[in-house]
């Protein structure tokens, strides 16, 4: 019998870094089985190609600069996933291994790793591919899900893109915005599975409803004043593009959001008002991306002024510890 | 009225019915008191007591062995008679040694010739009450022992209205204290009634989660229509029995950053406390003995026991069946906040409350890398920034653990409880602590010259 001295707490949790990317995984499942029954198998492809290139950046960049490898947390595997959900369905494979190898050689392990990095991984690729292969991550690359047609992927405009320019009436109907028979990237055209995925990581606690929530709601309210008091055009803002996939799955990311309650409200409104604001009045038809990463950049300032009261300290007016 | 509480906490090991399940049912058996009992001088928080017998003295029982050693400090008494075997330094359950005195039981336990009971409590003044807790030793008995007529003197300026006795027993797998209210209401009802009479207040209640509803139902029966007692029913949620947090979920007092409870008008003992002054005003005889539970996967039949003060671990546990064998971990306490034990030699003090033993927990991937989550934020009874203040103290950055509030932790565990990536964040939290204790006593010795 050997006996062990250790520091208190002698206990813990079951909950681990693993269990919850797992979760995460598990709450994207229905939006990646989506991707791939809409756009069928080059959808699959993208998605296995982008984990791989992700978890083998990671390994290989840990086995280099000689440290712990990490790959079973799964972490890099839902930092790929979000890669290739972020793609249009007709990207080609290549693409997706640069943005992973970006996301995590360049944005999370040049940082320090897991929990260090300044941005969402996943986005900054996003964002880097957008800014390198405007026509693969844009405009015609856009194709509209090939399931009901039974015809050959043919270039779509998306809901956003008709709404920027003002064709309001080839909108799709509200059907089609729920199930996700619109264009866009992988993982964003289902909202249907999107909310799944939401109450799945609700009830496992993962998240809370705060940044998604009240990120969605911010938009909502926003598109309805200044998008014409129109509650059609405010439905496709929520139901279509990015929102939903970034404000459940991205904004939420622990580490690029603020710690405390009250910094995550403040964080959820500033997404929501960046991503209203280019929307409306910007020159990109989308805005989920860039809202999210400017708010990453934000979080330790907003961690630095919002700070919990501590119990039994009085409040002091206008001084920030 | 809903189940009273405060903000933050978490519910550790709720899968298993935080670990009580395996003792709480268990009627307290009187373990035999042991051949040999040792005596730790540092039974407690405060001054060591200094020994006052040497080797080959004859001790009865309820004598005294050892005079405080100051004012925060308390006497230490033979809990059996019989002859001293050592005066000398022996394991103390914090790690360390401590200078013990150590009597070999003649079995006899013929009582000392000082021994007088007190007079009924309502016949006593407050003073005599006091001093007659004072001179019997007596400690807290939740587990930071500390000595109770100093607990009871509230500093010059304060005036206490309420005295809260604490049965919340929020530590998982730990079920002494619910087995003595459910064992002993009078007893723990009586002590209140004693440290109410000796602080001259009128209002008086005792905190207990309701996970322990039949020990509830047992304390309202002894109070009956008494007006000035009551019962409050707490929300089960770990630290629910941290001194703070109890006062705030009972009278929704906020004990200042810094300040004791007597600073908002409240005593807190604990109710194995209460119980021992009640016994120890009945017959005369200072503490002797107190409930341990000794539990836990690695303990073969886990239960309460009423042991002699000075009895060695190993005699507890192997009353309880033994050990299994394996990597385990012996815990003097909860499994929260208790002491991690070297040794089975260690003695049971007034504040041993419990004899845990668990398997040694396993290490996960990517331990000690922070994600994040603000688990620990969120679970902080204190609404402190654990992780925050944690990185700061391993950086040697004390100033920003200093304006983080680190003084104000309680060292719960709950934020390293909850931690997925397990960071050891309470050793940080301790860490900063113990650095910003020493920056402030530097500060105040300049402040002096």
């Amino acid at each position: 019998m050997n006996l062990h001295v250790t520091a208190s707490p002698h206990v813990h949790s079951e909950l681990t870094t693993a269990r919850i990317m797992r979760d995460v995984l598990i709450a994207l499942a229905p939006a990646a089985l989506w991707a791939v029954v809409a756009f069928g198998a080059n959808a699959l492809l993208l998605m296995a190609v982008s984990v791989l290139a992700a978890v083998g950046t990671e390994y290989a960049v840990q086995r280099l600069t000689h440290r712990p490898v990490t790959v079973n947390d799964l972490s890099a595997a839902v930092t790929g996933l979000l890669v290739a959900m972020n793609v249009p369905a007709s990207a080609p494979w290549w693409l997706v291994v640069v943005g992973s190898f970006f996301a995590i050689a360049i944005v999370k392990q040049c940082f320090g790793g897991l929990g260090h990095n300044f941005m969402n991984p996943a986005l900054a690729a996003r964002a880097m591919l957008l800014a390198c292969w405007p026509s693969r991550m844009s405009g015609s690359a856009f194709t509209a899900p090939t399931f009901w047609s039974g015809v050959d992927a043919v270039s779509s405009a998306t809901p956003l893109d008709l709404l920027k320019k003002g064709l309001v009436g080839d909108l799709p109907d509200v059907g089609s915005l729920l199930l996700g028979n619109i264009g866009g990237c992988l993982g964003e055209v289902s909202a249907v599975c999107l909310l799944l995925g939401l109450a799945y990581l609700l009830i496992r606690r993962v998240i809370s409803w705060r940044i998604p929530v009240i990120y969605v709601a911010t938009v909502a309210v926003m598109t309805f004043l200044f998008g014409g008091l129109d509650v059609m055009r405010t439905g496709v803002h929520l139901l279509s593009g990015g929102l939903l996939l970034g404000a459940i799955f991205m904004a939420t990311d622990y580490t690029t959001s603020p710690l405390t309650a009250a910094g995550q409200v403040i964080f959820a409104v500033g997404c929501g008002v960046l991503t209203a604001t280019i929307r409306l009045w910007g020159g990109y038809p989308e805005g989920v991306s860039y809202s999210i990463l400017l708010m990453n950049v934000a979080t330790p300032l907003i961690d630095r002024w919002v700070k919990p009261h501590v119990f039994g300290v009085e409040r002091r007016r206008g001084k920030h510890a | 009225m809903p189940d009273l509480t405060f903000k933050g906490g978490i519910h550790p090991l709720q899968s298993i019915h935080h670990g009580k399940d395996l003792t709480s049912g268990r009627v307290t058996r009187t373990l035999p008191p042991p051949a040999q009992v040792i005596l730790p001088m540092a039974s407690f928080i405060g001054a060591p007591a200094k020994p006052i017998v040497k080797r080959g003295d004859t001790v009865k029982m309820g004598q005294l062995v050892a005079e405080a050693g100051g004012f925060v400090s308390a006497p230490i008494h033979a809990p059996v008679s019989g002859k001293v075997a050592a005066v000398e330094n022996r394991p103390h359950s914090n790690g360390k040694t401590s200078l013990s005195v150590v009597i070999d039981n003649d079995f006899a336990d013929t009582p000392w010739e000082e021994i007088r009971p007190y007079p009924p409590v309502e016949d006593m003044e407050p003073q005599e009450i006091l001093a007659a807790i004072q001179k019997a030793g007596i400690v807290g008995m939740g587990g930071a022992t500390f000595p109770t007529h100093v607990k009871l003197s509230p500093p010059p300026g304060t005036k206490i209205d309420t005295v809260i006795l604490n049965g919340a027993e929020c530590e998982p797998y730990l079920t002494a204290d619910h087995r003595l209210m459910l064992e002993e209401p009078g007893l723990v009802v009586q002590g209140l009634k004693a440290v109410m009479r000796a602080l001259s207040v009128s209002q008086g209640v005792i905190g207990v989660e309701v996970n322990k509803r039949d020990a509830i139902e047992s304390l309202r029966s002894v109070i009956g229509g008494e007006k000035s007692i009551r019962v409050a029913s707490l929300k089960v949620k770990y630290p629910q029995g941290g001194e703070k947090q109890l006062i705030y979920a009972i009278t929704r007092r906020v004990v200042p950053s810094g300040g004791l409870p007597a600073a908002v008008g409240v005593a807190v003992v604990n109710v194995a406390t209460a119980a021992a002054i009640a016994r120890m005003l009945q017959t005369g005889m200072p503490v002797t003995q107190r409930i341990v539970t000794v539990t836990g996967p690695a303990v073969r039949t886990p239960g309460n026991l009423w042991v002699r003060l000075g009895t060695p671990f190993s005699a507890c546990i192997e009353a309880c069946g033994g050990l299994t064998g394996g990597e385990l971990k012996v815990i003097s306490g909860g499994p929260m906040m208790g002491l991690a034990e070297a040794t089975l030699e260690v003695p049971v003090m007034a504040g041993t409350s419990g004899i845990l033993v668990v398997p040694q927990e396993k290490e996960i991937a990517s331990s000690g890398r922070c994600i994040r989550c603000g688990r620990c934020v969120e679970g902080c009874p204190m609404r402190l920034l654990p992780t925050t203040i944690e990185q700061a103290a391993r950086r040697g950055d004390y100033e920003t653990c200093r304006r983080l509030h680190v003084m104000d932790c309680l060292e719960c565990g709950s934020c390293a409880y909850q931690c997925p990536a397990h960071v050891p964040l309470l050793q940080g939290l301790r860490l900063g602590k113990a650095a910003v204790g020493k920056l402030i006593r530097e500060e105040k010795a300049k402040e002096g010259k």
